[in-house]
């Protein structure tokens, strides 16, 4: 039910009567919410579930009545057979905002009803255009589908009289208006101001002429424009990805999970056969499918939009050998036995590294073959701290929604709006019901606004500060750097600290602002000895979660697959190096250059990237969206996604080409069916145990009741019928009791005139899997640097302006934007936007 | 048993429809006008100014019950304006070793741009070849009308529902 309900759902029940059925809800229940709870339907265009009611559009107009008390000793006064009698409010009342109470009486479907229905659809549809066949919405459409259920065929307006406005008007590069289809609910302005907190949109003039604008440079500048599509009741809203790309009706529809963060938001794939593509089914849509505990109804415009990369024409179809110097088409079985024989060679010296976007199956499987051999098996991640969240991870059943008053949330070093966009949207929600949120980064974020504290340091010490607030809450402290002891006696931080303690709840979320790996195991341990130290472990809602770079990172590290605290030396002292779904050469020369020096390189992957050029092997694999699998969440969450589209001739999922080289070396490993490694997994790995595909797949009632034939309520988003997910126990919900482990804090080290190069994510970045979306295009971060604007007018550089930046011993040009929040001494790098960075690094930037 | 005179009367039957007008015609050679209400192979209309009426609601791809259309669409332009309003069909396919002629996507054409014509001469040597496509089911340009794509000024059609009588 509506979060309004769910806050009063300590509260009394009350028994109320809507249509002859009697219903229990909570005392506070809105009338549409209770009727919907059961499937009854009161049809509304204004309200949503998920916003608070405004009572504009007046579709759900109905009767409603009280039981009569008697005025003198406020008795129930009782009809002649006994029942209460009920004295209905002389005018019709919107059911979107009248709380349900003890005995009321709610009728929909009276003569007075029915006609109050037929004239709110007749004036709504004085002014819409009626164009109903080329609307994108036409199938999906609440005004189509409640015209049809409740509204007159005669209309007693004049065709003619017909207010004309503009019908293409882009409000943003992805979302299109058609200013004569609305019908003015402002579910899309109250969704960007109320629930996601980005006023860029709003309603202009008054009246007929009332009209929806975008007051943002770039139009509708916002990670969410895509959610106000599926919420529109109309066609005034529609995606430039879809637009005309097919009719609802024609359309299937396949569950997957995205794999662009940590988060692991439910996903549907709209696919349909397309002559462009020769007669093959492709995916048109991204719609959000619901999972009230990882990512409700919504999704982010990068989950909506960056899935074109599976389709990309540039993907890889064959295997790849190297001759003479040149990448040559081979068959399988030569490529495979090439593979085989060099690995084989190689032996514990095969280094095996694997990117966070691939599945619990396939990192298995990887994880497994190189055991076999006894090499190492690599995680490409910058991040560190996998093996603490399995262990101190948030509790089985923790559920943002469920979060209020008694829980205290830390986000540490994490932009969290920019790094997992669901969570920073969770957590808002969550402060609005009164949870306790502390930031703790060295600039603004966007969660600042949620905060009851703000923490600041410096780039290099967010350990320094975490273990500051355990100093602040526990009498008796190891020895610390004098930074930290200074920290510690921050007002601030020790209002933040004890905010923490005290707390019934505490979650840690931890990010990768500006960390390189080691600053990153420093952090996550002292995030664990905090949430130690304070007991808030192995319970629901209380623990500790990554927010990981890569969609499955989660499910690498539990596959026993850990990142390299020197990547660069594992590759030039291996033998043989294969690589899957990593790109490390595109994102650092140094690594490049260490491939170079590597005996043989195999690379599985979906497209040619910098690392499969120099690759003697390249292996092409299927992608997510051909196939089954599984991914872990950051909240610890195995979630399944489904195939979507058929595979590309002659590819295998990656654990299966794993598998066949396996094979090749005595290793017997499941090639076809993922359920079966799944089952394997089980197996072996303790905290995936008892798990299965079937307990992946299943579904419980969620409220509010979502997608299904009545999207007037909820939206177009879609029911989940296809699996849940399981929330794994960390180990601290089985009863292990770790202890505190006291790490050396890293230090910073700042010389000269040098400004320090941190490395910072970007949402909409220039990743591999990002830039085949076209229509993402003039969304995506050009390569640029932040600077403090007093730093940058020391430079003499302007904002906007071009400079040369030298780091790491390579020089690149890049643009410049001014962050006044940011430290000064400080040059903030983007990751993913082809500039080379992994750590904090000195770095000098030349004026053109 | 036989009756009597029964062969006779039957043989007399054969004899007298020699003199009758002979109901079949000589076909291909002679072709016999069909009835107004025909339902033949399916025309794409044009209005007037060469527009197409089509505007790729795939309406009638939802309502024919043999799936034998398949429509795409995309979006004009007033510099390449194929038919009023926003929308047009890109890709219009009708296979007709599906097409049952039932009319129903006649009947659902918001437009009128679909219609059933007079050609009932169908014949395919391979099974693609019964796919006919939007360039071969659209009807000819009149000669004083211009071609599709048109370049036309902004804001002339912008509405994809033209004024249509009124069908009482």
């Amino acid at each position: 039910m509506s979060e309004l309900v769910k806050n009063e759902a300590a509260q009394n029940m009350v028994t109320l009567t809507i249509d002859d059925h009697t219903m229990s809800v909570p005392e506070g229940t809105l009338v549409v919410d209770a009727a919907r709870s059961i499937g009854l339907d009161i049809p509304v265009f204004c309200y949503h579930p998920k916003m608070e009611p405004v009572g504009m559009c007046r579709m759900c107009l109905v009767e409603i009545g009280t039981p009569m008390r008697d005025r003198t000793t406020s008795e129930p006064i009782l009809e002649d057979d006994g029942s209460p009698k009920i004295q209905f409010f002389p005018n019709l009342m919107t059911g979107c905002t009248f709380r349900a109470s003890e005995g009321m009486v709610v009728r929909g479907y009276t003569e007075k009803v029915t006609a109050a229905r037929k004239e709110v659809l007749e004036f709504l549809l004085t002014s819409h255009p009626l164009d109903c066949p080329t609307c994108d919405k036409g199938g999906e459409c609440p005004l189509q589908n409640l015209t049809m259920q409740f509204g007159d065929g005669e209309s007693r307006f004049i065709y003619d009289e017909k207010m004309h406005s503009a019908k293409h008007v882009a409000l943003g590069d992805l979302i299109f208006l058609d200013r004569e289809r609305c019908i003015q609910c402002a579910r899309c302005t109250r969704f960007q101001d109320e629930i996601v907190d980005d006023q860029v949109i709003g309603f202009s003039n008054r009246g007929r002429a009332l009209e929806i604008v975008t007051f943002s440079d770039p139009g509708f500048d916002s990670y969410w424009s895509g959610n106000t599509t599926d919420i529109c009741p109309v066609g005034a809203l529609t995606t430039a990805d879809f637009r005309f790309g097919a009719r609802p009706w024609e359309m299937n529809a396949s569950a997957s999970i995205c794999n662009h963060c940590a988060v692991g938001c439910n996903l549907t794939f709209n696919t349909r056969r397309e002559v462009k593509s020769g007669g093959e089914k492709i995916i048109k849509r991204v719609m959000p499918r619901q999972n009230e505990a990882v990512n409700e109804i919504w999704i982010c415009d990068k989950g909506r939009f960056a899935y074109h990369f599976t389709a990309s024409d540039q993907r890889l179809n064959q295997p790849l050998i190297r001759k003479d110097g040149k990448l040559v088409p081979s068959s399988w079985e030569l490529a495979l036995d090439l593979v085989t024989s060099r690995f084989k060679n190689a032996g514990e010296n095969l280094v095996t590294l694997a990117g966070g976007r691939l599945s619990n199956e396939d990192l298995f499987n990887l994880a497994e073959l190189s055991a076999h051999l006894g090499g190492d098996a690599l995680l490409y991640s910058d991040m560190a701290g996998g093996d603490l969240v399995s262990r101190l991870g948030v509790g089985e059943g923790t559920n943002f929604s469920d979060m209020g008053p008694e829980t205290a949330i830390l986000v540490v070093a994490c932009n969290l709006e920019e790094e997992a966009p669901l969570w920073w949207l969770r957590i808002k929600q969550a402060a609005e019901r009164g949870a306790k949120v502390i930031v703790a980064n060295p600039r603004k974020t966007k969660l600042d606004r949620s905060a009851i504290h703000n923490l600041r340091y410096e780039y290099g010490q967010e350990a320094g500060l975490v273990t500051a607030l355990l100093s602040a809450i526990s009498p008796k402290q190891p020895k610390s750097p004098a930074f930290v002891n200074k920290l510690a006696k921050d007002k601030e931080v020790k209002a933040a600290a004890k905010a923490l303690s005290e707390a019934e709840n505490t979650v840690i979320l931890f990010g990768s602002e500006g960390t390189s790996y080691a600053a990153s195991a420093a952090l996550a341990q002292a995030c664990a000895n905090l949430l130690i130290a304070s007991g808030h472990i192995g319970r629901p809602n209380n623990g500790l979660i990554g927010v990981w770079d890569k969609g499955n990172a989660q499910g690498a590290w539990d596959m026993g697959l850990r990142p390299s605290e020197d990547l660069d030396a594992a590759l030039k002292t291996s033998q043989a190096v294969y690589i899957s779904a990593a790109d490390p050469a595109g994102d650092s020369k140094q690594y490049a250059s260490a491939l170079k020096k590597a005996d043989f390189v195999v690379v599985q992957e979906l497209y040619m990237t910098a690392t499969a050029e120099l690759a003697d092997v390249v292996l092409p694999a299927q992608a997510f969206t051909e196939r089954e699998g599984t991914y872990t969440s950051g909240e610890r969450r195995v979630q399944r996604f489904y195939p979507a589209v058929p595979s590309l001739p002659d590819l295998l999922p990656d654990f299966g080409i794993t598998a066949e080289i396996a094979g090749r070396l005595g290793l017997e490993l499941e090639k076809t069916a993922p359920a079966s490694v799944m089952l394997q997994i089980a197996e072996v790995v303790p905290d995936y145990a008892e798990l299965t595909y079937q307990k992946l797949a299943k579904v419980e009632k969620q409220f509010p009741l979502i997608g299904r034939e009545d999207v007037y309520y909820g939206g177009t988003s879609y029911q989940n019928s296809q699996g849940l997910g399981v929330q794994l126990k960390p180990a601290a919900q089985n009863g292990d009791s770790p202890v505190l482990v006291i790490t050396e804090l890293p230090e910073v080290k700042l010389s000269g005139e040098e400004l320090l190069a941190v490395p910072v994510t970007r949402l909409l970045d220039l990743g591999n899997t990002v830039t085949p979306s076209e229509v993402l295009v003039t969304r995506l971060a050009k390569p640029h640097v932040a600077l403090h604007p007093q730093d940058a007018e020391k430079l003499g550089v302007e904002w906007g302006s071009k400079v040369k930046l030298i780091l790491n011993g390579s020089t690149q040009t890049v643009l410049v934007e001014f962050d006044n929040s940011m430290p000064h001494g400080v040059v903030l790098v983007p990751r993913s936007l082809g500039i080379p960075i992994i750590s904090p690094t000195p770095a000098t930037i030349k004026v053109l | 048993m036989l009756r009597p005179g029964a062969l006779m009367r039957g043989m007399w039957t054969t004899f007298k429809s020699m003199f009758e007008k002979p109901v079949t015609v000589m076909y291909p050679q002679v072709k016999r006008p069909v009835s107004k209400r025909f339902k033949g192979r399916h025309e794409l209309k044009r209005y007037d100014n060469g527009l197409e009426k089509c505007i790729g609601c795939a309406l009638c791809a939802a309502a024919c019950p043999a799936d034998a259309i398949f429509v795409e669409a995309s979006e004009n332009t007033d510099e390449q304006r194929y038919s009023p309003g926003e929308r047009y069909a890109s890709t219009y396919e009708i296979n007709f070793l599906r097409c049952i002629y039932c009319g129903f996507c006649e009947d659902a054409c918001p437009t009128e741009a679909i219609v059933l014509g007079d050609n009932y001469e169908l014949s395919y040597t391979n099974r693609s070849e019964a796919i006919y496509t939007r360039e071969m089911l659209l009807v000819p340009v009149h000669p004083s009308a211009a071609p599709t794509p048109q370049k036309v000024a902004p804001g002339t059609f912008d509405r994809p529902i033209p004024e249509m009588e009124d069908p009482d």
